[in-house]
């Protein structure tokens, strides 16, 4: 972020709140408005208008308020909203969570400047994503099928493998038949430094960094600062996208570090909580930042979103991950009984979605039995599931032959078609020839949502 | 007097300015130097609470809001179907035109192409007496749909018809007709407006009996809604509300439908926007763009404007009804106008009820389900229409006892319940069976009866019936193994699943499985029950139910929904026969197996 100096200077601070600072004295700032502050001891830091009226301005502080003085502190109003430079030399650098270079290196010569806070898209001019993106993980292929545009959140929990599935993802991603790379923006949003280096190191193994922009706000950063961290990165990424033409896929991760930060302002703010004390407005804010993904008719990128967030203890009924499901176009969900066996990637795909798989998948796209296999896979782990609550209470002597069947299926289901290797990249064709096998271990009278001329053509199992 | 006062606050969508005292309640304004629309929520002194339906950014204290005098209206007249509107009725192409790719700040338009010129047929003469509702002649709007221009429903009750334009082709600025009542003069146009919040006056409403054939057989069959009806599906998130609602939309027998994407997903409403010009109507074969509206006010697009998509959708809805059509309305999601209703509150610093919604809550929700209804239209010629309201809520977590929720219960009649359990299962549409009702059984059983089959009302409870009787024993089954029950029981439980996968789980997205005709519904369930039946009857005569569970028959019974498309339904008088043939052979072998019994 250049550091500009024009602007109107105030130094009437009349209270510090949180991260809040109110400033009185005010004859112009606007709403939204970028405002620079000087502590007294020189040090320089951003913030921006939550509230104006005459002769007063309630501002947010993204590095914290922390050694802020009611005296000696000056408020520069810039007269302008937040905005990003953004450029092709973005590519292959390093930023922090207000989108200031980390890496050492000069800032970048920008091309524009973009206010982070973005425009709605009009559906009127999106162009509705169905091109099937191979991730080379069968359970994602198969049955939770990614498409350009789309946004697709991965649901996990402390310790489970959320960065390592993200990472395997950012490395495979391709889109069948064209040679079209993925450039990668990542935003860390007050994530551990182990953690962003990981996903830092796999990007540099694969030679994937040169293609990718990082945004980190690490564990340790402001926390207030995380509120700018996924719009600078969107904005880096729609800017890639639909300026320069390249399909981006943008990692967020951990959103639910962005809407405790939200959580900290509103509660400084006074305002009146909806559930567990998170604003009323965390929805359309999640939104305003998830929404920032699709395509656009007559231009040639895409912004596909992969956001990855934590559910406190477990619970998706928890209102972060509850209200992204509600924007997402389906969700990931990791399960903690498929971590404990050792599967990897630990996808329960039944708490699992992808709801724009139906337009990505089929005749002309994928294989027409795609879509139907996909059904069938769910039909099947899900009766497994049942007859396997059923076993653990009557035993198998208990179970009739389909049932057993089906247990049998169920562990040939989370063993050869769920569990791969982080670095094992199977080609959709091996995927559903996967997928056929297990579905062959049951009778033929079992598959009832495919089709009889694909069961001719694929099953092998007998009557 | 037009009030003009400066902007003395600003915070998100919410803005306070002084010098309004000659602002209404909710009077439209422009807001600040780039012309914001705006809405008076609260007067306080000369201090107007304003709510802005687009985004403030940038916005400053001292700048100018101009009220217009006129509360928030829609522009009601030929040229409004087909186009896809934001929560304000500003088309998107338009804005698109002016501002790009994405929605811009402070742009004007017109709701509809005021030059197009359209094919009048004048349906009254001069010295004719008209009022409020009357018919003053046609156009044709879409293929699809005559449009009738209709004398606005504030107009003077009997006026004479002073003039009217001879049939040909205008725009609809053109004057189509002058009335003169008591020396007063009122020259009409094709369009007229009228305020959102305020429900369009009807002569007589009706009740309820002709069901809104939806295609899906769990909705249809089992929790029908009927035109001029209410209906609630709520449901947690991967559910499936937005298909369920795309499938009614798409599919209900209605001749306008009217979409309001209230704070939902982009993709969804370009999704309808890519896919309904490409459907054709099973009934006219018209692509069905031709009979749709639609209403969208994404989850990114600003706040205020969510609460306005709503009145907005409904009072073009009610136009059409006017004109003696019946129109269904899908709202998805209410939930996220109820928020927009809680945000608002918030800043007015409003003393919460339940969970920070406001106390209005209710009774706005039961405003809105009102405006449904089947009703004789004013004026003449005469002529009845409905309006039919489907509200999709989303409840935090997935739980119902939510305020969104309970409230809207209170005002539907039909209440389709997603199970978050059955989605997992990937059984769609996840309607639960057992959770779900319809108040409309019994008014619509007679069009059924009449209409399309004579023992439909028994087919449905008989094979309902099986349903029930397997959510009792699923709880032995899960305590004590399914080999516990009887086989009678255990046949019980077989037929269940067959209802379940071949009746009740119905593919939205299979060319011929989307839509199921009414007799096809029938037929379907008739087999079903008559498998039922006969399995009983061979049950007693000693065949083993693991022979009834190995018959060739039940494969093709579940798969009959998307084998056998609408115009092949005489293959299911086959399977029928199938069914009977099949168990007299079961029959017989199981009484020559006794007979060499018998003979050991």
């Amino acid at each position: 972020m250049p550091e500009t100096t024009s602007g109107i200077e105030y130094t009437k601070v009349a209270e510090i709140k949180g991260p809040l600072m109110v400033i009185d004295g005010i004859t112009k700032a606007s709403f939204d408005e970028l405002v620079e502050i000087e502590t007294s001891e020189g040090e320089r830091r951003l913030g921006k208008v939550l509230e104006v009226g005459f002769g007063k301005a309630v501002v947010q502080v993204f590095e914290g308020t922390t050694g802020l003085t009611i005296t000696g502190t000056k408020a520069k109003f810039l007269g302008k909203t937040m905005e990003m430079p953004v450029s092709q030399e973005l590519l292959g650098r390093v930023f922090d969570g207000l989108g200031r270079p980390n890496d050492g290196l000069p800032d970048p010569i920008a091309d524009k400047f973009l206010d982070v806070n973005g425009e709605p898209m009009n559906p009127e001019r999106r162009e509705y994503p169905t091109s099937f993106i191979q991730t080379g993980v069968s359970v994602i292929d198969g049955m939770l099928t990614l498409v350009r545009g789309q946004k697709l959140p991965i649901f996990s929990g402390s310790g489970m493998p959320h960065n390592i599935l993200a990472a395997q993802i950012a490395r495979q991603a391709s889109v069948v038949g064209t040679k079209e790379d993925f450039a990668v923006v990542f935003a860390a949003i007050g994530v551990q430094y182990s953690e962003a280096q990981y996903f830092k190191r796999s990007l540099e193994e694969s030679g994937a960094l040169r293609r990718s922009v990082l945004f980190l706000n690490l564990a340790d950063d402001p926390a207030i600062e995380r509120i700018i961290t996924p719009r600078v990165a969107l904005t880096v990424a729609e800017y890639l996208a639909y300026d320069l033409g390249m399909h981006v896929l943008a990692i967020l991760t951990d959103m639910t570090n962005y809407a405790e930060a939200l959580r900290e302002i509103s509660a400084a703010r006074e305002e009146v909580p909806g559930r567990k004390g998170y604003p009323g407005y965390l929805y359309t804010d999640l939104a305003n930042n998830y929404e920032r993904a699709g395509r656009i008719k007559g231009k040639n990128g895409s912004v596909t979103q992969v956001p990855i967030l934590s559910m406190p203890a477990d619970d998706i009924t928890h209102p972060i991950p509850d209200l992204t499901g509600y924007i997402t176009e389906g969700q990931i969900v990791l399960g903690r009984d498929l971590f404990r066996k050792g599967v990897y990637p630990p996808v329960n795909v039944l708490m699992s979605l992808s709801r724009l798989m139906k337009d990505g998948v089929g005749e002309g796209k994928t294989r027409a039995d795609h879509a139907e296999v996909g059904n069938q896979m769910y039909d099947l782990y899900s009766r497994a599931q049942e007859v396997r609550a059923l076993a653990e209470i009557v035993g198998r002597a208990g179970l009739t032959g389909t049932d057993l069947k089906y247990l049998d299926a169920g562990d040939m289901f989370e063993n050869h078609f769920l569990k791969q290797a982080p670095d094992e990249n199977r080609n959709l064709e091996e995927t559903l020839s996967r997928a056929w096998e297990v579905l062959s271990t049951l009778p033929e009278g079992e598959l009832t949502k495919i089709k009889e001329k694909h069961i001719k053509a694929y099953y092998k199992g007998s009557k | 007097m037009v009030a003009k006062g400066r902007i003395v606050w600003v915070s998100g969508p919410a803005v306070k300015a002084d010098g309004m005292a000659a602002a209404k309640m909710y009077e439209t304004v422009e807001v600040g130097d780039s012309k914001l629309i705006g809405e008076v929520i609260r007067l306080t002194g000369d201090v107007a609470f304003i709510q802005v339906y687009e985004s403030t950014s940038g916005l400053k204290p001292g700048e100018p809001v101009v009220g217009t005098g006129q509360p928030l209206s829609v522009l009601l007249g030929p040229g409004v179907i087909g186009k896809i509107y934001d929560g304000i009725q500003r088309p998107l192409d338009e804005i698109a035109e002016k501002s790009g790719a994405f929605i811009g700040r402070g742009i004007q338009t017109t709701p509809v192409d005021m030059k197009k010129k359209y094919h009048f047929k004048p349906s009254v003469k001069k010295g004719d007496e008209v009022g409020p509702g009357y018919i003053l002649g046609t156009v044709e709007e879409t293929p699809l749909l005559t449009h009738s221009i209709l004398v606005p429903p504030d107009h003077a009750q009997g006026a004479k018809i002073t003039d009217v334009a001879p049939e040909g082709d205008y725009n609809i600025e053109h004057v189509i007709a002058t009335t003169e009542k008591a020396g007063k003069k009122v020259e009409l146009k094709m369009y007229h407006k009228w305020p959102v919040r305020k429900p369009r006056p009807y002569a007589e409403r009706y009740d309820p009996t002709v069901p809104l054939v939806t295609g899906q057989r769990v909705i249809d069959t089992y929790f029908p809604i009927a035109k001029g009806g209410t209906g609630a599906i709520p449901g947690g998130f991967g559910t499936g509300k937005t298909v369920t609602m795309h499938q009614i939309a798409k599919w209900a027998d209605s001749k306008v439908v009217v979409y309001i994407g209230c704070g939902e997903r982009g993709n969804e409403m370009t999704e309808v926007l890519v896919e309904f010009p490409h459907l054709l109507d099973p009934r006219s074969g018209r692509p069905l763009m031709e009979r749709t509206v639609l209403v969208a006010n994404t989850s990114n697009m600003p706040v205020a404007a969510r609460e306005a998509s709503i009145y907005t959708g409904v009072t073009m809805a009610e136009y059409y009804r006017d004109m003696g059509f019946d129109v269904v309305l899908v709202a998805d999601s209410t939930s996220r106008w109820a928020e927009a209703l809680r945000e608002m509150s918030g800043r007015l610093e409003e003393m919460p009820a339940e969970e920070g919604y406001p106390s209005y809550l209710a009774s706005r929700l039961a405003e809105f389900y009102e405006r449904a209804g089947r009703v004789r239209a004013l004026g003449s010629p005469d002529r009845a229409g409905s309006v039919t309201l489907v509200g999709a809520v989303s409840p935090s977590g997935a739980d119902f006892t939510e305020p969104v929720t309970t409230h809207t219960i209170r005002f539907i009649k039909t209440f389709w319940a997603l199970d978050t359990r059955l989605a997992y299962s990937r059984h769609y549409p996840s309607i639960n069976w057992m959770q779900s009702y319809s108040g409309y059984l019994e008014d619509v059983a007679k069009w059924w009866r009449e209409n399309v089959s004579g023992d439909w009302y028994e087919l449905r409870a008989e094979s309902y019936q099986i349903l029930q009787r397997e959510d009792t024993l699923k709880e032995i089954v899960r305590l004590l193994g399914p080999e516990a029950l009887p086989d009678e029981e255990k046949l019980v439980l077989e037929v269940a699943r067959m209802i379940k996968i071949g009746i009740l789980q119905q593919n939205s997205f299979d060319k011929i499985d989307t839509y199921c005709s009414p007799e096809k519904q029938v037929k379907l369930v008739k087999l079903m029950v008559k498998f039922f039946k006969e399995a009983q009857k061979a049950l007693k005569s000693e065949v083993s139910l693991a022979d009834i569970r190995a018959m060739p028959i039940i494969p093709q019974l579940l798969k009959a929904k998307f084998e056998i498309p609408e115009d092949q339904l005489s293959r299911l008088a086959d399977l029928d026969k199938q069914v009977d043939e099949e168990f007299r052979k079961l029959g017989s072998a199981s009484s020559k197996s006794e007979e060499v019994k018998v003979v050991a």
